[in-house]
């Protein structure tokens, strides 16, 4: 702390700004303030080097400089290294790439899971960036991209039909993932007005559909689909597994987007519906126009947060024998040629998942930054 | 529509129904068991300028919502402009596309720009093209006098700012009848005037108006009628000259002593 500098009088109103007092700036002052304010700091920042000088250098040379990226198995990964297990067998997962994106999916038409992954990432930016021209359009691709993407991949009008049980690895991740996540924000939008309804019997439909999946395990869910609901179709009948599965993890995600949209609502004070009405808006006018843009911007947290967890909990589709990333990879721990090779597999799956979700995450947070418009200073 | 038809200036009624642009007979409400408004009759003309004063908790404000449908009253009639308010959702939504209302929490929509919260109603509801929505409504923001505020959002905006907005933005419907909630009760002092100064242009405009207000200054340089309120039943309305002199029940000489001496 430095002495006040004696400050020269002013005469009353005509007191310029001074700039504010002189901190400790730049990356030392930084250190100072950050690592070493107090013994205890001191103690703590010294504990942490030592952490990171013993654990970093082994794993950067066990996950890169000591580690194998082309071998046609894991004893041939083990002859090239210095000793056994001394560094990843990356070969592994370089060899299963193929087979962990693109399932069983027959080989001369993988350019058909290409294209939809690309048709992907543009449905995202279109739908997603603000200023782009064309904005009407894009959105209308990205509403339609579902149908186009089931018809490419599962073919059919002038394409080969290709069966779900040939769709496994990172693609079947993505769809059980995007399908839950792109249909459960519409379907959970409107159970929560429905929930907030005045007519009883909407309100009570609404009510029991969100308390009842809510209550249940997503893998309860899962088995319902996988065996019970064969009971209630008509004998003779078949109905897709995947869709089966589909339907549950999007009813079960939309569920939560339900509660999270109602929160956003209930967050709104009553002057903005009476606004609305005043000005003769209808219902549905007012809650597009003015109720939701509101309501769901409180809640993009929530709903990313909703996103981020059904995507994850896709995985559990591997207990009723579905074989998405973790379930593949997981057979192909068994291959006599890979055995034992778990932490390459587990690295790379948590890599994936963790990048998608990070992607989301950060999303949102730029969303919700664009979105402040002031009001609440 | 019936919107060409000019207002008519004050004392040019020809006759007694014609004139009558509201009509309440017999309206009594309940919230629960709580009975807020008790027998409320009261009659606007066309271009009537009518203040409403009371305690807080009388049901003035309360009225002034029945008449917009914000509060449904239990009993009685309602009849605004020659339509009776009642379930059908139509005649709501025709009434309150006729009636402007003005909140004493502005209850702007924080996510629009002010020109998009002044346009929202005449495009969406008046169906009118959004160059022409944005023309009219740069001419309202103008009357409020704050044209340069357009593309701002409300947040970024003073109170008073914030009221005059909204004022434009009821006004942009071209209302037959605007209602006023408080409209300066949650306003900073120097604040209030900048408000009161569009309202009274507004009323030398011609325009109908129920106004809830303790501002008693614009009662007595605007109004026609002072209607004063306490516990849910009308006790006197007067012109404001007689109100504010000779006020004839004991509870309006109450009020009167209690806001009139700070």
């Amino acid at each position: 702390m430095s002495e006040t500098p004696t400050n020269p009088r002013y005469a009353p109103g005509t007191h310029p700004d001074l700039p504010p007092p002189r901190r400790t700036t730049g990356a030392l002052g930084w250190v100072r303030s950050n690592l070493l304010s107090s013994p205890l700091n001191v103690a703590l920042t010294l504990l942490s080097v030592w952490l990171l000088w013993t654990i970093l250098p082994p794993s950067i040379h066990w996950l890169f400089t000591g580690a194998i990226w082309t071998a046609v198995d894991r004893k041939e990964c083990w002859a090239l290294m210095d000793a056994p297990r001394d560094g990843a067998c990356w070969a592994f997962i370089r060899g299963s790439f193929e087979l962990f994106v693109y399932g069983w999916y027959p080989e001369p038409e993988r350019w058909r899971v290409n294209l939809t992954f690309i048709l992907f990432i543009a449905a995202i930016v279109g739908g997603l960036r603000e200023n782009i021209p064309g904005k009407k359009y894009w959105l209308i691709f990205a509403a339609a991209y579902p149908f186009i993407a089931a018809w490419l991949l599962l073919g059919g009008f002038g394409l080969e039909p290709v069966g779900t049980n040939k769709l496994g690895g990172i693609l079947l991740t993505l769809v059980v993932a995007v399908t839950g996540i792109s249909f459960s924000l519409p379907l959970g939008i409107a159970l929560a007005l429905g929930r907030r309804s005045n007519l009883p019997a909407l309100r009570g439909v609404c009510v029991i559909f969100i308390e009842f999946i809510r209550g249940v395990p997503l893998i309860t869910l899962l088995f319902v689909a996988s065996t019970m609901l064969t009971y209630f179709l008509p004998p003779g009948s078949t109905f897709d597994l995947l869709m089966r599965v589909l339907i549950m993890v999007t009813l079960f995600a939309s569920a939560y987007i339900a509660e999270v949209v109602r929160g956003g609502l209930q967050g709104l004070s009553s002057g903005q519906y009476e606004a609305a009405d005043a000005l003769g808006l209808s219902y549905w006018k007012a809650h597009r126009l003015v109720i939701l843009p509101q309501a769901l911007k409180i809640s993009i947290p929530g709903i990313v947060n909703t996103f981020i967890g059904s995507f994850k909990d896709s995985t559990l589709v591997l207990i009723i024998g579905m074989m998405d990333i973790l379930g593949l990879g997981r057979a192909r721990l068994n291959d006599p040629e890979w055995l034992g090779l778990a932490p390459e597999l587990y690295i790379f799956i948590s890599l994936f998942f963790f990048i998608s979700c990070f992607a989301m995450s950060r999303y949102s947070l730029n969303l919700e930054k664009k979105l402040q418009t002031g009001h609440k200073s | 529509m019936n919107q060409e038809t000019s207002v008519s200036p004050i004392g040019s009624r020809l006759n007694e129904s014609d004139s009558k642009i509201i009509s309440i007979k017999g309206m009594h409400k309940w919230f629960g068991d709580f009975h807020v408004l008790k027998d409320i009759n009261l009659e606007v003309a066309k271009s009537e300028r009518i203040v409403i004063c009371g305690p807080s908790g009388s049901g003035k404000s309360t009225l002034i919502r029945c008449i917009n449908r914000l509060e449904e009253h239990q009993q009685g009639s309602i009849i605004v402009d020659g339509t009776e308010l009642t379930q059908d959702l139509k005649n709501i939504e025709i009434i309150r596309s006729e009636v402007g209302m003005v909140f004493q929490q502005f209850n702007l929509f924080p996510h629009l720009s002010v020109l998009d919260n002044v346009t929202l109603a005449p495009i969406w509801v008046r169906k009118l093209p959004r160059a022409e929505a944005e023309e009219q409504a740069m001419q309202y923001l103008e009357r409020v006098k704050i044209p340069e505020q357009a593309s701002k959002y409300p947040g970024q905006l003073s109170g008073g700012q914030q009221q005059r907005v909204a004022i434009a933005r009821s006004l942009c419907m071209n209302p037959r009848i605007m209602l006023f909630d408080e409209p300066t009760s949650a306003l900073d002092p120097e604040m209030i005037k900048e408000v009161l100064d569009v309202m009274i242009e507004l009323a030398e405009s011609g325009m109908t108006m129920l106004v809830v207000t303790h501002e008693m200054g614009f009662a007595t340089a605007v109004a026609d009628r002072v209607i004063f309120m306490d516990e849910g039943e009308i006790i006197e309305e007067k012109p404001p000259k007689d109100f504010f002199e000779n006020p004839e029940h004991d509870r309006t000489k109450l009020f009167l002593s209690q806001i009139l001496h700070h």
